[in-house]
């Protein structure tokens, strides 16, 4: 076991440093450069860019850069922002609990309403429901998140006025009430996409369970179906939903931005979208490294904690 | 008993496939609906008095149904509907031409890694994995945020973050396909090693590349409206069914129309594509059943 993590881990380091890489290359690479928002002032003179061009250390080979801008990521530097000069580690932190408030939220939403839906379409194959949770599925999967987002936003606070249309928090009121009430429509507009994807898999999971020996012996013992459901077969459908749940995680951040956009959270994905506005290399960069770093701890973690709750795994 | 109810119908593969197809009624409707869009779309503005950048200050904000125009007009008196056809040429095109760039990019890297294997196809797939692990929209939104924006650069950049999951469906199939008979057939007639891959390997790997290809349409028309909402893809005054919404938040409130028609396009044409590739998945190939 030790060895298979050790293993994973080795891999995803080696992977992450592509990913750096690749990273670095596509930015620096597309036209425009680092520069262009300070060239674009007309305040700067050549004279000036030229000297800030040497200060950043932009001069140089590319590969040089890289490799310089890397060894200070390994040792925590990240570089700091060409917008107000702090540090991108510290201003990533200080979204990242908004983004990872929205997330969670959303996928409880989506794995208990997920889980639900595919257990019982799975249960009652080709039924009604089973059918209408098929087709539902489809169509959320083709659902534009942002547009969800923007009829959420026509329902429930322009018509309806339920709930705020945006942000956090409302001002002066911190509470955590308060935080929820405003939490609602981001998160269920986010758990739309991923809701349709759990209770697919789970749909299936489900089914390969019951049609498994066990369970006819389960219910020839006269066990009460419920017991069945829950206890037996609930518990190793759930199995590959680790799986899922690693895999679905770019999704899941590709979506938060969206909605952090449309709901104007505060979150990493706002932060992005700003930063790329203002041609904020450094915190464009360490967004676009921290996210790919989570999306690639997302499925190590998952990878890892399959194997050990599943010992039909073997590992090596 | 006659014996000619005990006859088993014979089909070609096309023929069974395409009765495979037909029971699908929701992957046919999304065929239909996919030819309404195109038509609708391709000779629409034809049919209207009105053009899609015609500007009409006097005539703003006006509510679908009232007088000529179907849908309304937007916030400077364009016609909805007009700029919802032309819209749908947009976007319905960058759906299919970005597909179309990713599938021959994803084929031609995902037949050589899975052809090759050892060091070359590590190599390749490494280099899939590590863009993977960028979520796509950030990546795709960084690119279009650093490129100068056009119909030209979203379906270029559309194609290249899409194009990764397709290498490897192709580069599984071929690795697979190239233990089989007939490809070391071909290996003992002396083919070249591309003529291998590209008429013995590819070919018979078509059915789930077909499948891919349709689904990639619908994630491709989805990217396109997420960048061009977000002001990164097309730029007005031209439409398309992404920036059409991106106005449209601001006058939620007073004219809910702008929103509402360019949203059900998309999750029309969206969806369409999406039964489509699920019935050709069916079809084509019944033992790849996935959810």
């Amino acid at each position: 076991m030790a060895r298979y993590v050790a293993n994973r881990l080795m891999q995803a380091i080696m992977l992450l440093v592509i990913v750096s890489a690749l990273g670095f290359a596509i930015l620096h690479l597309a036209p425009g450069g680092p520069l262009s928002q300070f060239a674009a002032s007309a305040q700067m003179t050549q004279e000036d860019l030229d000297r800030v061009t040497r200060q950043l250390g932009l001069d140089r080979p590319l590969p040089i850069q890289y490799l310089d801008w890397f060894g200070r990521m390994v040792r925590g530097d990240w570089g700091r922002s060409y917008r107000d000069g702090e540090a991108v580690l510290s201003v990533i932190g200080s979204h990242l609990g908004a983004t990872l408030e929205l997330m969670a939220t959303a996928t409880l939403i989506a794995v208990l309403l997920g889980c639900w839906i595919g257990v019982l379409g799975a249960v009652r194959r080709y039924s009604l429901f089973d059918s209408l949770a098929t087709v539902g599925a489809m169509i959320a999967l083709s659902i534009p998140t942002f547009w969800f987002g923007l009829v959420t936003i026509y329902l429930f606070s322009v018509k309806l006025g339920w709930l705020p249309s945006g942000n956090r928090h409302t001002i002066g009121d911190g509470s955590f009430l308060d935080l929820l009430h405003h939490l609602i429509a981001p998160a269920v507009v986010l758990a739309l996409v991923e809701t349709a994807i759990w209770g697919r898999f789970m749909r299936s999971s489900m089914l390969e369970v019951i049609n498994q020996d066990y369970i006819r012996t389960a219910r020839a013992k006269g066990m009460p179906e419920w017991r069945i459901l829950t206890v037996h077969a609930l518990r190793n459908a759930l199995l590959p939903m680790i799986t899922v749940a690693g895999l679905q995680f770019p999704t899941l951040l590709g979506g938060a931005l969206v909605t952090e956009t449309v709901f104007t959270w505060p979150g990493m994905g706002r932060l992005f979208l700003d930063s790329i506005g203002y041609r904020d290399y450094p915190v464009v960069m360490g967004i676009l490294m921290f996210s790919a770093m989570m999306v690639l701890i997302g499925s190590l973690l998952a990878d890892i904690l399959y194997a050990v709750v599943d010992p039909r795994i073997r590992v090596g | 008993m006659s014996t000619a109810a005990l006859q088993t119908v014979q089909l070609a593969p096309g023929q069974a496939a395409w009765q495979r197809f037909r029971r699908h009624k929701l992957a046919l409707a999304g065929a239909v609906t996919i030819v309404i869009l195109v038509l609708g779309s391709a000779f629409g503005p034809y049919l209207l008095p009105f053009d899609d950048t015609f500007i009409d200050i006097m005539k703003r904000f006006a509510p679908p149904l009232s007088g000529a125009h179907i849908l309304g007009t937007d916030e400077l008196g364009r016609d909805v509907l007009a700029r919802l056809m032309m819209g749908g040429r947009v976007s319905l095109s960058i759906g299919i031409v970005a597909m179309t760039i990713a599938m021959a990019v994803g084929i031609l890297v995902g037949a050589f890694a899975g052809f090759y294997g050892g060091v070359i196809g590590a190599v390749l797939m490494r280099f899939v994995d590590a863009v993977l692990c960028f979520p796509a929209i950030f990546l795709l939104l960084a690119l279009a945020a650093l490129t100068e924006p056009g119909l030209m650069t979203t379906t270029l950049l559309i194609a290249a973050t899409a194009w990764m999951s397709v290498a490897r469906v192709v580069e599984a199939q071929v690795r697979s396909l190239r233990e089989r008979e007939f490809a070391i057939a071909a290996v003992a007639f002396g083919s070249s090693n591309l003529r291998i891959m590209f008429r013995e390997l590819v070919p018979n790997a078509m059915a789930p590349i077909v499948v891919a290809a349709t689904l990639n349409v619908a994630k491709a028309i989805l990217l396109e409206s997420y960048v061009s909402y977000l002001g990164f893809g097309i730029q007005p005054p031209a439409a398309s069914w992404g920036n059409m919404l991106n106005n449209a938040q601001i006058y939620m409130t007073s004219a809910p129309w702008l929103a509402i028609a360019p949203g059900i396009a998309i999750t029309l044409a969206v969806t369409s594509f999406n039964f489509l590739g699920d019935g050709l998945r069916d079809a084509l190939d019944p033992r790849m059943n996935i959810p």
